[in-house]
């Protein structure tokens, strides 16, 4: 048997989110002794998953793969599980893997779980910790089907190094490439030279406390300074001063990066709920009673006109001192 | 052209959430049941294309009775006629089954959803019926043309967005950016006296397998209390955010 990990990539490199599934799959291979196994499609650098525990990456070579295809992708990669007869399948949570998995999950009637931010507690029953209720809670849920699929929150499991002699193997799957016609991609847009709201390590986020669109130049400054992305709260979002693609909460995005830094948000419910999963928050906020600095881990009570440009000078002094 | 929506029922969003006394369930005491937030872009698309092509707008719940209540709300916005399939949606794999038997002699062009409940944030159900009735579909969807049969889909990506083509019948599992959120209907008094004499059929469950169980919940670990640095000694925080979180 073997533990089976969807590899996305990059521009053809091997991502953060595939070196944390090879790592999570390494572990759990330790405990069932099953085999390490990843799939991927066009990798130009399958060997980086050895570095993670991976001992063998089918890779997936055909031109035809070049975008993504839901159903194309996911009769692959199912193909892919069954001739490694996986009992585990790891994917991610970016959208390519969210809208990919069920479609698996249906075709084989295996238990998908999304959201897992804990090995298996126990493999017998097979045991997970996930995320619920948009972070307001944590369930334990058994998957009770032979196949399973775990769906892993981001940053929340972490990358391990461990090293294992692998090797790497070109897979055809036999795919009715009627999928492509059936769902047509035509264009792909993508903000290019920022820093992605899912990939980012670091957040500075903007509330209604900013007064208006214009004064978003020292945000801005801010996320270039620390090479973050920027994001907003729902007000901000709703009356048009930033894009609704930024606004972060229970029903925006919701985000798990190291630092989300909160700039004039005062921290409700539906906010946090949208990143409470962040390592770590720090609140800049004038009202010492706004609810957010119970959920943050630094705080600053003080003008956002005052301290985010003295926050900027102090960063630029540290930056240049190291 | 004949429309569905798959409508979740959950906690409103400003909800605390608890659980019973031995923290094997949800406690629903005292909360208050709504629209799931993402169903509501949808719903109000659908509205959208109902008043343009005079289309015919189908809901279908998967719940307990006392959902019936959020249900008459999605009439009250202008749906024509409502499903309830008389069971606990407790297991995603199950709550799709029953989508999935209930689609099957029906004839609908576009069949909307909500990428994901609130409540259980599985992200799956719209797309595990697509796999068990075999439907086109598209996932995360945030704009919509049509054209005929001919659908112009705009899907979330990592970073921005894809533009797909398709043709109906197809799943939509919406979200925000659907439709703006100035656009989003609420029940007029109209509207809520007609949905009175609206038809809401219950329907009995099929035999389906539940393939996962929740066994526990537990609040999240609370966050140790705030350090404060002085808004004067910035210097504080930098060294903190250095040397003690080291994400800079």
């Amino acid at each position: 048997m073997s533990i089976l990990i969807f590899a996305e990539n990059n521009n053809g490199k091997v991502n953060k989110t595939a070196k944390e599934l090879a790592s999570y799959a390494a572990e759990l291979a330790n405990r069932t002794g099953d085999q390490t196994v990843a799939v991927g499609f066009n990798l130009e650098d399958p060997e980086t998953l050895y570095q993670y525990g991976i001992r063998k990456v089918l890779n997936i070579t055909d031109e035809t793969y070049k975008t993504f295809n839901a159903k194309a992708y996911a009769e692959a990669v199912a193909e892919a599980a069954e001739k490694e007869n996986a009992s585990v399948l790891l994917v991610g949570s970016s959208n390519d893997a969210a809208y990919m998995a069920p479609l698996i999950a249906a075709a084989q009637k295996a238990a998908y779980v999304t959201q897992v931010i804990s090995e298996p507690l126990q493999t017998d029953p097979f045991t997970v910790k996930r995320k619920a209720f948009s972070n307001k809670a944590i369930a334990e849920v058994v998957l009770k089907s032979e196949k399973k699929i775990l769906g892993i929150a981001k940053n929340s499991y972490g990358i391990k190094e461990n090293p294992v002699e692998g090797q790497t193997e070109v897979f055809t799957p036999q795919v009715d490439k009627n999928a492509y016609e059936e769902i047509k991609s035509v264009k792909v847009e993508k903000a290019t030279g920022k820093v992605s709201l899912s990939d980012a390590e670091i957040i500075v986020s903007g509330g209604r406390g900013l007064k208006g669109p214009e004064n978003w130049g020292m945000i801005e400054e801010l996320a270039d300074l620390l090479g973050a992305a920027t994001a907003c709260s729902k007000p901000v979002a709703d009356m048009g001063w930033r894009p609704h693609t930024e606004h972060v909460g229970q029903t925006g995005k919701q985000v798990a990066p190291n630092l989300y830094i909160a700039i004039g948000i005062s921290g409700a419910i539906q906010h946090l709920a949208g990143v409470n999963s962040s390592k770590n928050i720090l609140v800049i906020n004038i009202d010492p009673e706004a609810p957010f600095f119970k959920a943050a881990d630094y705080g600053v009570v003080g003008d956002a006109f005052e301290v985010v440009p003295k926050l900027i000078e102090k960063i630029k002094e540290f930056k240049a001192q190291h | 052209m004949k429309i569905l929506l798959m409508l979740s029922v959950v906690p409103d969003t400003t909800s605390k959430i608890n659980f019973t006394a031995d923290n094997t369930k949800f406690d629903t005491t005292g909360i208050q049941w709504v629209i799931n937030p993402h169903d509501e872009f949808s719903l109000t698309k659908a509205m959208q294309i109902k008043e343009k092509t005079g289309a015919e707008l189908h809901v279908v719940h998967v719940g307990p009775k006392i959902n019936e209540s959020v249900i008459r709300k999605t009439l009250a916005i202008g749906a024509d006629r409502a499903y309830r399939i008389d069971a606990e949606p407790t297991d995603s794999f199950y709550t799709a089954f029953q989508l999935a038997a209930f689609l099957k002699d029906k004839d609908y062009d576009l069949i909307f959803a909500g990428r994901e409940s609130i409540d259980y944030n599985g992200n799956m159900v719209p797309g595990l019926v697509a796999g068990l009735t075999g439907m086109r579909f598209v996932n995360a969807v945030i704009g919509l043309d049509l054209d005929g049969e001919k659908a112009t889909v705009s899907r979330e990506i990592e970073g921005g967005k894809e533009v797909l083509e398709t043709t109906l019948p197809v799943i939509l599992a919406g979200q925000k950016g659907l439709v703006k959120e100035e656009e989003l209907r609420i029940p007029n008094m109209r509207g809520i006296m007609m949905a009175r004499k609206k038809p809401l059929e219950v329907i009995a469950p099929v035999e389906a397998e539940t393939l996962t169980e929740y066994v526990k919940f537990e609040k999240p670990p609370q966050k140790s209390a705030v350090k404060l640095v002085d808004k004067d000694h910035l210097e504080e925080l930098i060294d903190l955010l250095h040397n003690e979180a080291k994400v800079i």
